[in-house]
């Protein structure tokens, strides 16, 4: 079957005063239906302007995508207008943002902030749009739902605005959910219910989830299949066991060992590993892999040629010279 | 709500007050009073002068005065003018109406211009429409009222003769005529009040539109599908109009500023040039009168932003 949402290739580019930064480089990410994907990478690794590149939702300009196939249920998505979007945004596929402090809008009510997208995909009459408003409200777990509905963001605390977003988010029953880093700006605990009530509403709605985040707890709890970016680029790509269990690219080994552990025993606790240094500035990146000058298994090759993506062990891809020796090892 | 404006408009109170305190010292303070001109008379003895004088307290320690003045403003007595040998606040009457409807024109055209030019240039920022407006803009407030107005009046009225540049309040003609003839004689000096309001506030709608329209609940909007007219009406401008709000509200003593310099240029009677002949001919009563009718304005006007505060933003009126 194919899947339901298709990236291919996607370059997206910003102008900017110093020169074209080249934010997504040559992405190829694809979701199957009722699927959880997670994109991970540390911040400035390309993730949401990939996630924001579906629906057209940069600053364009400066953004631009300058090249890519999006298919989305066999649409390709790139060349459609915004308004040919707008049939899309929301109703096919919906939005949860990082920041629930910011992203509801502080002069109107949560509630008619979640029925305008609803009588604007369907044909509901306001009340039936409050109704519906109301039943979303109870989904995502707010109390007295009934009365909240027409308070406005300040009157909700964080945990309860990204509820709020969910619920948004859900309305129109799409069949994707991009969640841009959904717990990031939460509390510990809190994090650990919205991401619990985001796996409820996915089993209930049959929704396949793209969830991007930089914790890789977050990927061990959620994911099905795990993809790992870094500077514009998809770096590995595999199963959630898989990439746990064996990361091949030296940056995802990285990002796994960076995860803080409390299984070990105090005498073999040792300082967090780091990866050291930062993503490189993506105006005239290095010229080779991205990661070299980061890798502590660097070669010259590194330096000079860039890896290509390519499978490794079925359902398992990465771009790493490395991998070349590494697989040779292993037979 | 109603609970919200009855408490700004105790808090106006204090200020008017204040307000008439600072004008009643400037005035006491000022050279010259009402009956200067009776000094210089010489038909008028001086115990006739001296009598009057003491009958109408002139010479009284000034807190007094102020007193005095106070509890005739509160029993609805405005004092009387000794140059137009009538009641100050009949003059008030007289002359308000067509200020009001100079500024009160001129600030609406000068939201109709700035709000959709401002809104609509910085949904294009950098455009071609925006780098226009921008510069129109910034030569509209660049030009004042003193100098715009003249302009007009040469071209409009010298050299094109199509308006009148002599306001009148003795229209000749009733009915439709009568109206028209309002309008017409209204064009330049709403026109240039207008303008040069609207070139600010251009600006700083503009400017306004563009520090919302980058926030993330406008990206939300957007991925709701609602489409580029729906997302800036509704999520963009109401949030934005906040801040404008304010500085129509900060613009309203210069607007009466600007109105007075106006009203002389085109001889408009209305309060402002009121207020200058009675500068000019010591008629301290209505100097009193006229300057606290423009601080009630204005405090008037602050209390009309605080209200539209609370309706624009919800997070204002639960305070």
């Amino acid at each position: 079957m194919a899947p339901l949402l298709q990236i291919k290739g996607l370059k997206t580019h910003f102008s900017t005063d110093d020169g074209i930064l080249q934010a997504v480089d040559g992405v190829d990410i694809s979701i199957n239906r009722g699927e959880t994907l997670c994109v991970v990478g540390e911040s400035g690794c390309g993730k949401t302007v990939t996630a924001m590149s579906i629906l057209k939702l940069i600053a364009m300009p400066p953004g631009r995508i300058a090249a890519g196939e999006i298919i989305f249920e066999g649409r390709d998505l790139v060349p459609l207008t915004s308004n040919q979007l707008d049939e899309i945004r929301a109703k096919e596929i919906g939005f949860i943002f990082q920041e629930p402090m910011t992203s509801l809008n502080p002069v109107l009510t949560i509630g008619e902030q979640i029925a305008e997208s609803l009588r604007r995909h369907e044909a509901v009459t306001r009340k039936q749009a409050l109704e519906r408003t109301i039943e979303m409200l109870k989904l995502v777990q707010i109390p007295n739902a009934e009365g909240r509905v027409h308070n406005y963001p300040h009157q909700f605390s964080g945990g309860m605005r990204q509820r709020v977003m969910i619920a948004m988010a859900l309305a129109c029953k799409p069949k994707l959910i991009i969640a841009d880093e959904p717990t990031t700006a939460l509390d510990v605990t809190i994090q650990a219910q919205i991401l619990d009530l985001l796996q409820d509403m996915k089993e209930r709605f049959g929704m396949a989830v793209m969830l991007i985040t930089h914790a890789m707890g977050v990927v061990a709890e959620t994911a099905q299949r795990v993809v790992v970016m870094y500077a514009g680029k998809v770096v590995e790509e595999a199963g959630v066991d898989e990439l746990f269990a064996d990361p091949r690219h030296p940056y995802t080994q990285g990002l796994i060992r960076s995860i803080p552990r409390i299984d070990l025993d105090a005498e073999h606790k040792t300082r967090l590993e780091a990866i050291g240094g930062s993503v490189p500035i993506l105006i005239n990146p290095p010229v080779g892999c991205r990661f070299a000058a980061r890798c502590r298994h660097a070669m010259s090759i590194c330096t000079e040629k860039e890896p290509l993506l390519r499978e490794i062990a079925p359902g398992h891809r990465m771009a790493c010279h490395l991998g070349d020796s590494h697989l040779g090892d292993a037979a | 709500m109603s609970q919200y404006v009855l408490r700004r408009f105790l808090i106006a109170i204090p200020s008017l007050l204040g307000i008439s305190v600072v004008l009643f010292v400037v005035l006491a303070l000022a050279p010259g009073d009402p009956f200067s001109e009776l000094a210089t008379n010489p038909n008028v003895p001086p115990e006739v002068q001296a009598a009057l004088r003491a009958k109408f307290g002139l010479d009284d320690p000034i807190y007094l005065r102020y007193l005095h003045w106070l509890n005739a403003m509160l029993h609805g007595d405005w004092g009387f003018s000794f140059v137009s040998r009538m009641d100050v606040d009949q003059l008030i009457l007289q002359r308000l109406p067509a200020t009001l409807y100079v500024i009160g024109s001129a600030q609406i055209l000068a939201l109709l211009i700035a709000i959709p030019v401002g809104v609509y240039a910085a949904t294009k920022p950098y455009s071609l429409f925006d780098q226009v407006a921008n510069t129109l803009a910034f030569v509209g407030f660049s030009l004042p009222t003193f100098f715009t107005g003249i302009l007009f009046i040469l071209v409009f009225s010298i050299t094109l003769d199509w308006l009148p540049f002599v306001y009148t309040t003795n229209i000749k003609g009733t009915g439709i005529l009568w109206v028209l003839e309002m309008i017409r004689q209204a064009i330049m000096p709403v026109a240039v009040l207008g303008l040069f309001q609207a070139a600010s506030m251009t600006r700083f709608v503009r400017s306004a539109m563009l520090d919302v329209i980058r926030l993330d609940y406008v990206t939300t909007a957007r991925a709701k599908g609602l489409g580029q007219a729906k997302v800036i009406v509704k999520h963009v401008m109401r949030n934005a109009m906040i801040p404008v709000v304010t500085l129509i509200a900060l613009q309203m003593p210069a607007v009466f500023g600007g109105a007075i310099v106006t009203e002389q240029i085109f001889r408009i009677p209305g309060i402002g040039s009121l207020l200058i002949s009675s500068i000019l001919s010591n008629d301290t009563p209505v100097v009193m009168a006229v300057t606290f009718v423009f601080a009630c304005l204005v405090v008037l006007f602050n209390l009309i932003a605080d209200v539209l505060y609370g309706w624009l933003d919800p997070r204002i009126s639960l305070r």
